[in-house]
């Protein structure tokens, strides 16, 4: 753990370090009380979010995760340091899971200067190049090309090395819904044709925003995948251990040159498909439905692994880090409107201003 | 000297990038085979794992150039047909722009989009004939449409190494034109203007192929109108400085522009000029029709281009002013 640094510092990132950026550290998930203080922070990022979203301090609102934090720990666990992701929409487990400071998104979702893109990017664009996480997405589905593109690079980088190297592989995370847009059909077809170190990581919380997924995939997302002749695993998205196993095991057959993987995580969201819906009355699932999941809630099973000592140590740490980030975002500068286009073009080149001077 | 055409230039500015840059990469439909030209022999020189035939997945390959420049190649892509860029206007005009600004500056997606062959093909019909550089610079990405053999060398060589993305659209009227080269071909950089003929009463800008109707028409009325045949070369960002300057000394402007008349480049060209530059007459465009689509036969096809008949015109009608 780090503690945030006093000052609203900017996003820190010199033009002279652009992609690919220097290689940050991970979040050390190596061991089950790791992998609880992450899943402990995810929630407890996600519940101080909706608190800000709620006294107006985030604007737009997010996309909550709760409740698929093991689908993040898991797969993240299963990373090495030269390892890549694309996140999607509901990305803030993605982002914390792989290592961006809390203090760092939380500012980000502010629209702050201190944030993880400097408050350009917000929570649906939450980016961090230094831990290869090439940013969390507002399009459905497409995240899975880009990391395929990440894949090849990392292919391309290591043939021909002797000895053979292990190849960094890159992560995709996307929803059921992702399943029927055709950019993915393509992206499997392309990963498995050049067998490019890709893992396709399927969160299946069981809704397209309100689409119930049983009415809207055809066939199963574990066929789409063997249909390309991907290996694919179902796994039980509420289970850290059992979604680190499988992401284990796939990522080791990619980096061995065993092409990609598939996994569906079956997982469920506590909350809203966006914190919008708290204000509306939808009806598209029954609190019956929720409640059943929430005895399935992936923290108490990953806290029952460890000594209850070991929990409330891990607990009381998240909650003064939390309290750290939230200070630090809530004081991070706003950014100046005269710099509102600033980064828009790589070479600094600057567009011309919507009024005649 | 030699005698340099517009896909051999292409050809080679591709080949010097890939030679001096390992970061340098192409994907595309056929370019193995070098079907459009540009790619030939590339495949045999540089090996598969730099040039790569892909499937007929244009979208997932478009982003997968984005993740490959995040990771840190210099991908360039071929779309043989420029009606493909509407099918990937969401992976550049969403994804690969939008990734400097959004993450804050910590990323940039060097990538090249290349469309040899771009506008009316002659009876290639509706969907392989359009021309949307407009769209591309509406959106804000750097757009280049090079006129000659050594702009389109040098001019893709600059697209290659900008660290932001480009679409380089290579007209297909352009494609014959052929140019003797007794010197060194170099990089011409972006969003810098070229005056192919100077003059004194009309600036003429033109793009492209209409550079040589521009040209051809400004020769036959020189004995009574001097024609400065402006060509930006950049649609995005667009050499305003130059354009200025040119109209200090005519002060009569006319634009050839094969875009949809509505919010097509020409129109911003004329509504830039209107506010702040210096003009003497108001301005003339020849542009497509509106939301034009290009029918297949020949006669109908030619009726929506923009013609040296109605520059004529246009040229005529702007002396009359003051």
């Amino acid at each position: 753990m780090t503690a945030p640094p006093k000052a609203a510092a900017g996003p820190g990132t010199p033009a002279e370090s652009r992609t690919p950026a220097a290689p940050g550290t991970p979040a050390p998930l190596d061991t089950p009380a790791e992998r609880y203080r992450m899943l402990r922070l995810i929630r407890g990022f996600e519940e101080l979010a909706l608190g800000l979203v709620k006294s107006g301090a985030i604007p737009g609102g997010i996309h909550p995760y709760i409740g698929q934090e093991a689908v993040a720990v898991g797969v993240c666990s299963a990373l090495l340091p030269a390892d890549r992701l694309t996140s999607t929409h509901r990305g803030h487990g993605h982002v914390l899971a792989r290592g961006t400071a809390p203090h760092r998104l939380l500012a980000e979702l502010l629209g702050r200067v201190g944030g993880s893109n400097g408050g350009r990017g917000g929570s649906m664009h939450a980016a961090d190049l230094s831990l290869g996480i090439l940013g969390a997405n507002g399009i459905v589905g497409a995240g899975a090309p880009i990391a395929v593109g990440a894949a090849w690079a990392a292919q391309r980088a290591a043939a021909g090395q002797e000895p053979p190297a292990r190849t960094p592989v890159a992560v995709a995370f996307f929803g059921d819904g992702a399943l029927n847009q055709g950019v993915l059909l393509e992206s499997l077809n392309l990963a498995a044709m050049w067998r490019l170190p890709v893992l396709f990581v399927c969160e299946d919380n069981g809704y397209a925003t309100t689409l119930p997924a049983a009415t809207a995939v055809a066939g199963s997302a574990t066929g789409r995948a063997a249909a390309f002749g991907i290996p694919a695993e179902e796994v039980d998205g509420m289970d850290t251990e059992a979604v680190r196993a499988a992401a284990l095991r796939a990522v080791e057959r990619a980096r061995g040159g065993g092409g990609p993987g598939f996994l569906v995580c079956r997982t469920y969201r506590y909350e809203g498909h966006h914190t919008m819906e708290r204000r509306m009355k939808l009806r598209y699932r029954t609190p019956e439905e929720v409640e059943a999941w929430r005895e399935r809630d992936p923290l108490p099973r990953a806290a029952a692994l460890l000594d209850p000592a070991v929990t409330a140590g891990q607990d009381r740490s998240v909650a003064e880090q939390l309290a750290a980030a939230e200070e630090f975002a809530l004081a991070s500068e706003h950014p100046d409107p005269a710099g509102a286009l600033d980064h828009l073009y790589a070479d600094g080149l600057r567009p011309r201003a919507g009024v005649t001077p | 000297m030699t005698r340099l055409s517009y896909t051999k230039a292409l050809n080679r500015a591709l080949a010097d990038e890939l030679a001096a840059d390992p970061a340098v990469c192409v994907f595309g439909e056929d370019i193995g085979a070098g079907l459009a030209g540009p790619t030939l022999g590339l495949l045999d020189r540089f090996g598969p794992g730099r040039v790569v035939d892909t499937p007929l997945s244009e979208q997932a390959f478009t982003a997968m150039a984005v993740g490959a420049a995040l990771a840190g190649r210099r991908p360039v892509l071929e779309f043989q047909i420029p009606s493909l860029l509407f099918l990937v206007f969401e992976q550049l005009a969403n994804q690969a722009h939008k990734f400097s600004l959004m993450t804050g500056g910590q990323a940039s997606v060097p990538l090249t989009c290349l469309v040899p062959g771009s506008g009316s093909r002659d009876g290639w019909a509706g969907q392989h004939s359009d021309h949307p550089y407009s769209l591309f610079a509406h959106a804000g990405m750097k757009t280049v449409v090079p006129a000659t053999p050594t702009d389109a060398y040098g001019l893709l060589r600059s697209a290659i190494r900008d660290p932001d993305p480009v679409v380089v659209f290579a007209p297909a009227a352009a494609l014959p034109v052929r140019e003797t080269v007794t010197w060194e071909l170099a990089p011409v950089p972006l969003g810098r203007a070229r005056i192919h003929r100077p003059g004194t009463d009309v600036t003429v800008v033109a793009l492209g192929h209409l550079v040589h109707d521009a040209l051809a028409v400004a020769e036959e009325v020189a004995p009574d109108i001097s024609v400065e045949v402006f060509d930006p070369r950049t649609v995005h960002p667009f050499d305003w400085d130059a354009l200025a300057a040119s109209l200090e000394r005519t002060g009569r402007l006319v634009v050839i522009d094969d875009s949809n008349r509505s919010c097509g480049f020409g129109a911003e060209v004329l509504a830039t000029a209107a506010e702040e530059l210096r003009l003497i007459a108001p301005p003339r465009r020849i542009t497509r029709p509106d939301g034009a689509v290009l029918p297949f036969a020949p006669a109908l096809d030619r009726a929506v281009q923009p013609s040296r008949e109605q520059l004529r015109h246009a040229l005529h009608a702007v002396m009359k002013h003051p």
